[in-house]
């Protein structure tokens, strides 16, 4: 019997990880601008793109249980290995998800959303895009925005943007995506507002 | 002639410099050895180990020399050295009826299984100085062995009433979790019986002196009574899970408080005593003893007291027990404010102009009325 | 400054990786829920709670190797303790400190935003004393937190109002509330109420960080940030009789200095970095030679630029 290789995790753990959390940071203080992430930063394992490695080795640990959707789940071992994140019992239970933007199941609006008291104590959901552009322009205006941003990423489901849009109106509940494709990535915090254009 | 603050890096390097005379001295003293504290200060390195909430018995005496006996300051640095340690498990619960006892009483009864053993303690020396302690070459005799050892089995007090019943049972939540960590997580209110415990055995011990005198003076419910006070060594016990059995990684002095407080009851329920808990590294008894009281008084909210005193307060308690916190906060004081000591005067004088232009119209009417 | 070397007996800015994660994580949701505080489980630090912890966790969990760091306090980059928190992350960041508002990427401040319009991409972290804006009104956090939930904040707008009626204005110079994003009342920290307005619209993230009370919170770039005010008592701020006495600077905030004992007073731009850049450009004030003449300034300061 042969064990596959491992795929590794950060090159740096201690600067790689700082790295991409900066990108996030600038990306969810910017909603709607694209951060690039650098190619030689972190193993990928298969099924995912690399921007979104880097963001599950960068942000989850045993801290935080993690829901994968059943597409991404031959990562649970490079995970579990890379970061002790803990699978989450149930979507209840989720603080970090990865999913694909193709499923409208789970909807966004199902994962917890915090509670008006609390409302930071809501998920984070990193959703699986085939590009972040050339698809249907979406405006993006709010918090972190001077004016207006737009923009087009493909390979949503046909209601993703109402289900965000349902998602945004329950402000400051809410939970908060980060859109990857490749190497790029985009934060939507739940304080702004979506607009489908045309 | 004044001059502004300015130079401030090369105030900081002279200030280094500075205190490092000072902790040191008058040169042609010997210097104070962390063994000879950690020896013959027991009861302060005690009292920096509770607040630094750390276990090192030698580090909290080297905190003390480095801090020239400040304890706050001591736990400070043992604050913050304990910050950096990684950790790499949870021990298991330790059992204090396991104690290798070196004092045990109880007030609540006049003699019980184990008696009363009284121990190294200053509670019946007379408060005289001993001159010839100021003398070096110390010889204090030897305390005599007593004739037969201690009794193996010691009961706490609190199970002896519970085997009849009398005593409030300690239940663990359900699914018995793992107990909240306030040096990981910060604390949210409502706090639970974990977090408040925690809380009080870092908690500063005057300020909770303090507060548990005036639960007993009458800023509070409850009358205590002593079911148990114990201080002695326990084994800590450790279960790697590479290993799947338990290792004794050694032991640690404990004091533990077991107080006894009136009872509760109602038609439906039987009266039962009820308890408050005090548990402290190394020999501390009057902060077990402090805290037990407080423990009881936080239990307001399980037995449907109403909060009427400070020491109920659970906010008030257990905000500002913390006495790291608390020395940083009231000694930032100390750091320059006057950017916002510059909008208060601008204030009081823009104020003050307008009031005294007030008062002089004010005059002036009366004046021109009289004329 | 150039980059200094790291002391290899610490991780990376000090803190662990862990704590860093987590901090991070609170400072995303922060950022999503512009205004709210976000409860984090703030680490003990080297340097006392009260002196600055708060920013310091947030600061070491942004830093990197490519950073440019400028500490102030005061407004000013040589108070004792920005002399003391940026000699700390030279040495456990090793990372290139500086006094140019304009170059720095990561600013961390004690009680004064730069006079300095920040941009786009820089960061500007601010010590926090007590995060809770409604703490003076309501002493329960359990209190306060339902408040917030609530948008419960008619007791705020009595507390400023009781001020008209006893003073005739609102008598609050610092740590003046704000309404963020349309939704929640903030602290701006104890900033001179002067510096409220650069906070609306700032290019700049700003983040907040409260170390001994375990908050942290954030404003993000282009973010509406108001003064709580009244329609028949709009919001004003400082303002003096005459310019800074050593650049000439009018619309500076400035700290009075007290030059004897008879009453003698000269006012000085409290962002010394400002000021400094000020003098160098060519601008003078009325008591610069005053200033050079009783090395309040270094005589051979700005020649040896």
């Amino acid at each position: 019997m042969s064990v596959a290789p491992l795929i590794p995790g950060f090159s740096d753990p201690i600067l790689g990880s700082q790295d991409i959390f900066r990108s996030i940071l600038d990306a969810m203080a910017h909603p709607g601008s694209i951060e690039a992430v650098d190619d030689a930063i972190c193993g990928v394992p298969h099924d995912i793109p690399l921007a979104a490695a880097a963001c599950l080795l960068t942000l989850v640990d045993y801290d935080t249980p993690v829901w994968l959707a059943p597409e991404f789940m031959s990562i649970r071992s490079w995970l579990a290995f890379h970061t002790g994140a803990p699978d989450a019992a149930s979507i209840d239970q989720t603080r970090f998800a990865l999913m694909s933007a193709q499923s409208s199941s789970p909807a966004v609006t199902d994962f917890p959303k915090g509670d008006d008291r609390y409302p930071d104590l809501s998920a984070t959901l990193i959703v699986v895009c085939t590009s972040l552009h050339g698809g249907r322009p979406i405006r993006l205006t709010g918090p972190g925005i001077e004016s207006e941003t737009i923009i087009s990423p493909q390979g949503l489901h046909e209601s993703f943007w109402t289900d965000v849009c349902e998602n945004n109106s329950q402000f400051p509940l809410g939970s908060d995506i980060i859109l990857v494709a490749g190497h790029e990535l985009i934060a939507l915090p739940r304080s702004i507002t979506c607009e489908e254009i045309g | 002639m004044y001059v502004a603050v300015k130079g401030g890096e090369a105030a900081i390097l002279a200030t280094h410099d500075l205190i490092a005379e000072e902790r040191r001295g008058d040169r042609s003293v010997p210097e104070v050895t962390t063994a000879q504290i950690s020896e013959q200060m027991k009861l302060a390195t005690s009292r920096v180990m509770n607040e630094g909430s750390l276990y090192d018995p030698s580090l909290a005496a080297l905190a003390l020399k480095q801090a020239q006996g400040d304890s706050i300051e001591a736990a400070f640095l043992v604050r913050a050295y304990r910050t950096t340690l990684p950790r790499f498990g949870s021990t298991l619960p330790l059992d204090t009826s396991e104690m290798a006892i070196r004092r045990r009483i109880s007030a609540t009864y006049k003699d019980l299984p184990g008696g009363q053993v009284l121990g190294p303690t200053y509670d019946y020396t007379h408060r005289l100085f001993d001159f010839a302690l100021m003398a070096e070459g110390e010889t204090a005799p030897a305390a005599p062995i007593a004739s037969d050892p201690l009794e193996p089995h010691m009961p706490r007090v609190p199970d002896i009433l519970g085997d009849e019943g009398l005593m409030e049972a300690e239940v663990p939540p359900e699914g018995d979790p793992a107990p909240f960590d306030l040096t990981r997580d910060p604390i949210q209110f409502p706090a639970d019986r974990d977090t408040r415990l925690q809380t009080l055995s870092r908690g500063d011990e005057g300020f909770l002196l303090g507060l548990a005198y005036s639960v007993q003076r009458g800023f509070g419910g409850n009358h205590p009574f002593a079911g148990e006070i114990r201080m002695g060594e326990v084994p800590v016990r450790f279960k790697p899970e590479e290993l799947g059995f338990e290792i004794e990684l050694g032991d640690i002095t404990l004091t533990e408080c077991q107080m006894v407080n009136q009872f509760q009851g109602s038609k439906d329920k039987p009266p039962q005593f009820t308890r408050g808990y005090g548990l402290v590294f190394g020999h501390a008894e009057r902060k077990s003893m402090s805290m037990a009281i407080l423990d009881r008084s936080l239990k307001n909210r399980e037995f449907g007291e109403s909060v009427d005193y400070p020491a109920q307060d659970e906010e008030f308690v257990l905000y500002h027990s913390d006495n790291v916190e608390a020395a940083g906060f009231v000694e930032h004081l100390k750091l320059p404010h006057y950017v916002d000591f510059q909008g208060e005067l601008e204030l009081i004088r823009k104020i003050r102009k307008e009031f005294d232009e007030r008062q002089s119209e004010l005059k002036a009417e009366k004046a021109g009325e009289a004329a | 400054m150039s980059a200094h070397a790291i002391d290899a007996d610490y991780n990376f800015g000090y803190l662990d990786e862990q704590t860093k994660r987590m901090i991070r994580r609170a400072l995303l949701k922060a950022v999503a829920i512009p205004g709210y505080q976000v409860p984090f489980g703030s680490r003990e630090m080297p340097l006392a709670r009260g002196w600055g912890t708060g920013g310091i966790q947030i600061t070491a969990a942004l830093i990197g190797p490519d950073d440019k760091l400028k500490v102030i306090d005061q407004g000013a980059d040589d108070t004792t303790n920005a002399v003391s928190i940026r000699r700390f992350f030279a040495r456990v960041a090793g990372v290139e400190t500086t006094e140019k508002t304009n170059e720095a990427t990561l600013i961390q401040t004690r009680h004064r935003v730069p006079e300095y319009p920040l941009s786009k991409g820089q960061i500007l972290v601010y010590q926090v004393p007590q995060p809770e804006p409604l703490r003076k009104i309501e002493s329960s956090e359990v209190e306060t937190r339902k408040m917030h939930a609530w948008s419960e904040y008619g007791a705020m707008h009595v507390r400023l109002y009781e001020d008209i009626a006893r003073y005739g204005r609102v008598a609050t110079s610092y740590s003046y509330p704000v309404l963020v994003n349309d939704r929640y009342v903030m602290s701006p920290t104890p900033i001179p109420k002067f510096d409220n307005p650069k906070m609306d619209h700032m290019p700049a993230l700003q983040l907040f960080g409260a170390g001994r009370e375990k908050r942290i919170y954030a404003v993000p770039p282009f973010t509406k940030v108001k003064s709580i005010d009244f329609d028949d008592y709009p919001f004003e701020v400082q303002k003096w009789d005459e310019p800074c006495a050593l650049c000439g600077a009018q619309e500076s905030y400035l700290d009075e200095v007290i030059t004897n004992d008879r009453g003698g007073r000269i006012f000085v731009c409290s962002d010394s970095s400002y000021c400094e850049d000020r003098r160098e450009a060519g601008h003078v004030g009325t008591q610069i030679d005053w200033a050079k003449d009783q090395a309040y300034l270094d005589p051979n300061a700005d020649e040896a630029k």
